[in-house]
């Protein structure tokens, strides 16, 4: 038995109006990797920004190697030896990689900041992790997951032995997962006590060791891995069975519905055309950067495209801007919910009726509060929300519930064609199922559902077709029957590196 | 139990923040300094910040998008200037006021088309818009004052009703609609969603080009107004009038609580601002301070709101 290099004792944190963490207590050891896991909302990113010094718990303490210690700051921490790694990065865009790694102890002479010294330092440290990145480079430029393994030497740089990770998979490609997997468990084979927070159970138990299972703030279990299967995590995760989370119906289409020909734009290499036919759910795989991304926010109107038609049951959409094609049915569950999709400092209410709001307005022009109340109070219920009232202020909501609000959104308005970016990242299997379910509801109602994700079982649960695209073209379109993993992997693969293997 | 009282206090100074700042310095000064808390004080006070009160109530339109406008001070004078020497050459007020409120909208339609449409910042934008139309003023009448002679206008700036000035009671009226507009219609919500994330209000349907502009067109029509009622009451066009007036509005929507990096922002702080910033001038001279030390106050206590709000946030988000 190794020793426990991280414990936390009956900890708790409280909001106003939330309590975030209930008496939670577990220990992590050392040279182990330990999933942390919990719906949207049970409290994983408040627990490990407890871990970091960015909050006070307002109960309960934190021992590191058995001794009790309070973090006032993520310096502190850092200086303890724990980092924590969040989804958003902690890194100053503006400042080079090697000065972002020595932030705060940069190698100095007579105050002045040795250039070759810090550059050195700064490729032996980059070096440790198998990263070849030029020292120089302004972090604002590098990809997200280069600048995660910045954050990683960051912090091997600091000497951090307890090192937690919040969600670090939910944008990088296939093949960036897999680094990161393998610098994990190196870390892990170094003695580093590893905390690993995700919503896909397949990496937890291929990656980890044990498992800390979290409701409602709540401690549920801790175990070692092996003593668990997924339905059981699931099940001790959301309270009860979720049998099949696609739970996919054939439906009826509904006869014609989008069709799109020759669409141009940014990010397209060649004129994309697709049929998707009202009542149908049209999914869209692809790596990252295929040009799914940029489709979308073509037809949305986010961008404006340069060639090409798109008409819904036989009439032209003109569609010149995000609010014309709002009003022709049309909407977009953006990629980048903190970026494109949320007003932080507003309430959960008018996050969800931002939208739907100006068509409810008396005369056009004055707010209809009860309607909005309404209609805030309907989605939060719908999608089950997990907020402590409709004032909250959005920011304070956990990542998931963020894209549930945007997800209620849109569904305040009449929709013909739902565009949905990515719409279940960061979110936990029971939500996810709702949201299935709901996607669903829309297709029998008529609707056009479009998703694009970059989870395969996800497309293959979900869609009735499934496009394919590869480097900004649409490279082929399946059939549901006749769609497996190593096709959509194989049609998704650039060429160049399809006829090389 | 005492974390309990001390909770609910926290959660009281949270919503009333600076409308209790704004009642224990009323109270303070009507105790302490002489002849503050009389009919004539009150009404000298009020008409003092009648001006900067009709300004930051589109002010706090412009920071609550996450704009700014430093071309404010600029337009009250321009915008006298140019009315007065309206008035004079046709011997109609009205044109006069048409012009110089005319005036004011398309220095703003100009500032809001840089900032939205050409994405200019906005800080740069009405800097240097601020010079030109200050350029302007001074151009008018070669750097010269012009006393009105249409008497009939005088009685914007100097007529009352009930006792009380009519500048006034337009102020009242500004902060009233104004209010009104920023909780009431979609147009003010959806000021405030660009403010607080322009990329995601775009993304909802919000013509964010279009609110912007109409902001700083509205907000250069105030500011042409504050001036042609300070022309009425100084019964004179004055091209070195009102500088530094940005600031003093800027300041005291901050002072209310207004986030200068957008999306919040409430029109009863707003209004306690104003009224914070006349009051300690008005107790100052009524004590007798210099100027010089006037200025050092207001600074510190622009400060001090700015600290205690980020100490509020800070405690909040912990
Ligand atoms: N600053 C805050 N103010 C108020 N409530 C907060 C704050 N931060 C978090 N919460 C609340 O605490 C609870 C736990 O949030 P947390 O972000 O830890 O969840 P999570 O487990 O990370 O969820 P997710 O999987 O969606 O990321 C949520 O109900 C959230 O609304
Ligand atoms: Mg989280």
């Amino acid at each position: 038995m190794t020793a426990t290099a991280l414990a936390f004792s009956r900890v708790s944190m409280e909001f106003p109006g939330v309590k975030a963490l209930d008496d939670v207590s577990f220990g992590v050891a050392a040279g182990s990797v330990h999933a942390l896991v919990g719906e949207n909302g049970a409290g994983k990113s408040t627990l490990l920004k407890i871990l970091s010094g960015a909050y006070t718990p307002s109960g309960g303490s934190l021992m590191i190697d058995g001794q009790p210690r309070v973090f006032t700051s993520t310096a502190d921490a850092l200086a303890a030896g724990v980092a924590v790694i969040y989804q958003e990065l902690h890194l100053v865009p503006e400042m080079s990689v090697a000065e972002n790694l020595f932030l705060g102890h940069l190698p100095q002479r007579l105050g002045l900041v040795n250039r070759k010294q810090l550059a050195d330092a700064a490729r032996k440290q980059l070096d440790l992790i198998g990263e070849q990145i030029e020292p120089s480079t302004k972090v604002g430029r590098l990809p997200l997951a280069q600048r995660q393994m910045v954050e990683i030497a960051k912090a091997l740089t600091r000497g951090a032995r307890i090192i937690a990770f919040d969600e670090p998979t939910s944008s990088l490609s296939d093949r960036e997962v897999r680094r990161l997997f393998t610098i994990i468990r190196e870390l892990k084979a170094r003695g580093c006590a590893i905390l690993y927070v995700s919503h896909r159970m397949e990496e937890i138990f291929e990656l980890c060791d044990a498992i800390t299972i979290l409701r409602d703030g709540r401690h549920v279990e801790t175990g070692a891995l092996g003593a668990f299967s997924r339905d059981k995590v699931v099940q001790r995760m959301v309270g009860r069975e979720l049998a099949n989370i696609y739970n996919y119906a054939p439906r009826p289409h509904a006869g014609a519905g989008l069709v799109v020909e020759g669409v141009c734009g940014p990010g397209l290499a060649e004129p994309c055309s697709f049929a998707a036919e009202a009542g149908e759910i049209f999914g869209f795989f692809g790596l990252i950067g295929a040009g799914r991304s940029e489709l979308l926010r073509l037809l949305y109107g986010a961008v404006k495209k340069t060639a090409g038609r798109v008409t819904f049951a036989g009439r032209e959409l003109a569609i010149a801007s995000p609010r014309d094609a709002i009003g022709a049915g049309v909407v977009l569950c953006p990629e980048d919910r903190k970026k494109e999709g949320v007003i932080p400092i507003r309430s959960v209410l008018e996050n969800t009726n931002l939208s739907a709001r100006r068509r409810h307005a008396r005369g056009g022009i004055l707010i209809d509060e009860n309607w909005e109340h309404a209609n805030a109070t309907r989605r939060v219920e719908q999608l089950r929300v997990k907020t402590p009232s409709l004032r909250q202020l959005i920011r304070n909501l956990s990542g998931g519930n963020q894209q549930k609000v945007i997800l209620g959104r849109w569904l305040s308005e009449t929709v013909k064609v739902i565009l949905l970016d990515e719409p279940t990242r960061g979110i936990d299997v029971g939500a996810k199922s709702e949201i299935y379910a709901i996607m669903q509801d829309l297709a029998r109602q008529g609707v056009c559902v479009i998703i694009v994700s970059s989870e395969l079982p996800e497309v293959l649960g979900v869609s009735d077709r499934i496009a394919v695209m590869r480097q900004g073209r649409i490279a082929a379109i399946l059939d549901r029957a006749d769609a497996s993993e190593e096709k959509l992997l194989k049609l998704a693969l650039p060429v160049e590196t399809a006829r090389a293997s | 139990m005492p974390t309990a009282s001390r909770k609910t206090l926290s959660a009281f100074l949270d919503k009333a923040g600076m409308l209790v700042v704004l009642a224990i310095l009323f109270l303070g000064c009507a105790l302490g300094v002489d002849n503050f808390f009389s009919w004539a004080n009150m009404k000298g006070l009020t008409l003092a910040v009648s001006m900067t009160g009709m300004v930051s109530c589109t002010m706090l339109f412009c920071l609550a998008a996450g704009d700014f406008d430093l071309s404010i001070g600029s337009v009250v004078a321009c915008s006298g200037m140019l009315a007065a020497v309206v008035m004079n050459h046709t011997g109609s007020v009205a044109l006069g006021v048409l012009a110089g409120l005319g005036l004011g909208a398309l220095v703003g339609l100009f500032n809001g088309f840089i900032v939205a449409r050409l994405k200019i910042n906005a800080l740069i934008t009405t800097l240097a818009t601020m010079q030109i139309v200050r350029g302007l003023g001074y151009e008018t009448n070669h750097g010269n004052s012009i006393g009105i002679t249409q008497e009939g206008f005088f009685w914007l700036g100097s007529s009352s009703f009930f006792g009380i000035p009519t500048p006034v009671w337009i102020t009242a009226l500004c902060f009233a609609a104004f209010g009104f507009l920023l909780n009431r219609t979609v147009f003010g919500r959806d000021a405030l969603a660009v403010g607080g994330n322009p990329e995601a209000a775009h993304l909802a349907g919000i013509s964010v080009e279009r609110i912007k502009i109409t902001i700083f067109t509205l907000q250069g029509i105030m500011a042409a107004f504050a001036g042609i009622v300070l022309a009425s009451r100084v019964t004179s066009g004055q091209p070195k009038t009102s500088e530094g007036f940005e600031l003093e509005v800027i300041s005291a929507c901050v002072l209310g609580g207004v986030s200068l990096t957008g999306g919040v922002g409430s029109m009863a702080f707003v209004i306690a601002g104003v009224f914070i910033m006349g009051i300690v001038q008005n107790a100052m001279s009524l004590l007798n301070l210099d100027s010089f030390h006037q200025y050092i106050v207001r600074g510190s206590i622009l400060l001090a709101a700015v600290l205690f709000d980020r100490w509020k946030r800070r405690r909040g988000a912990a």
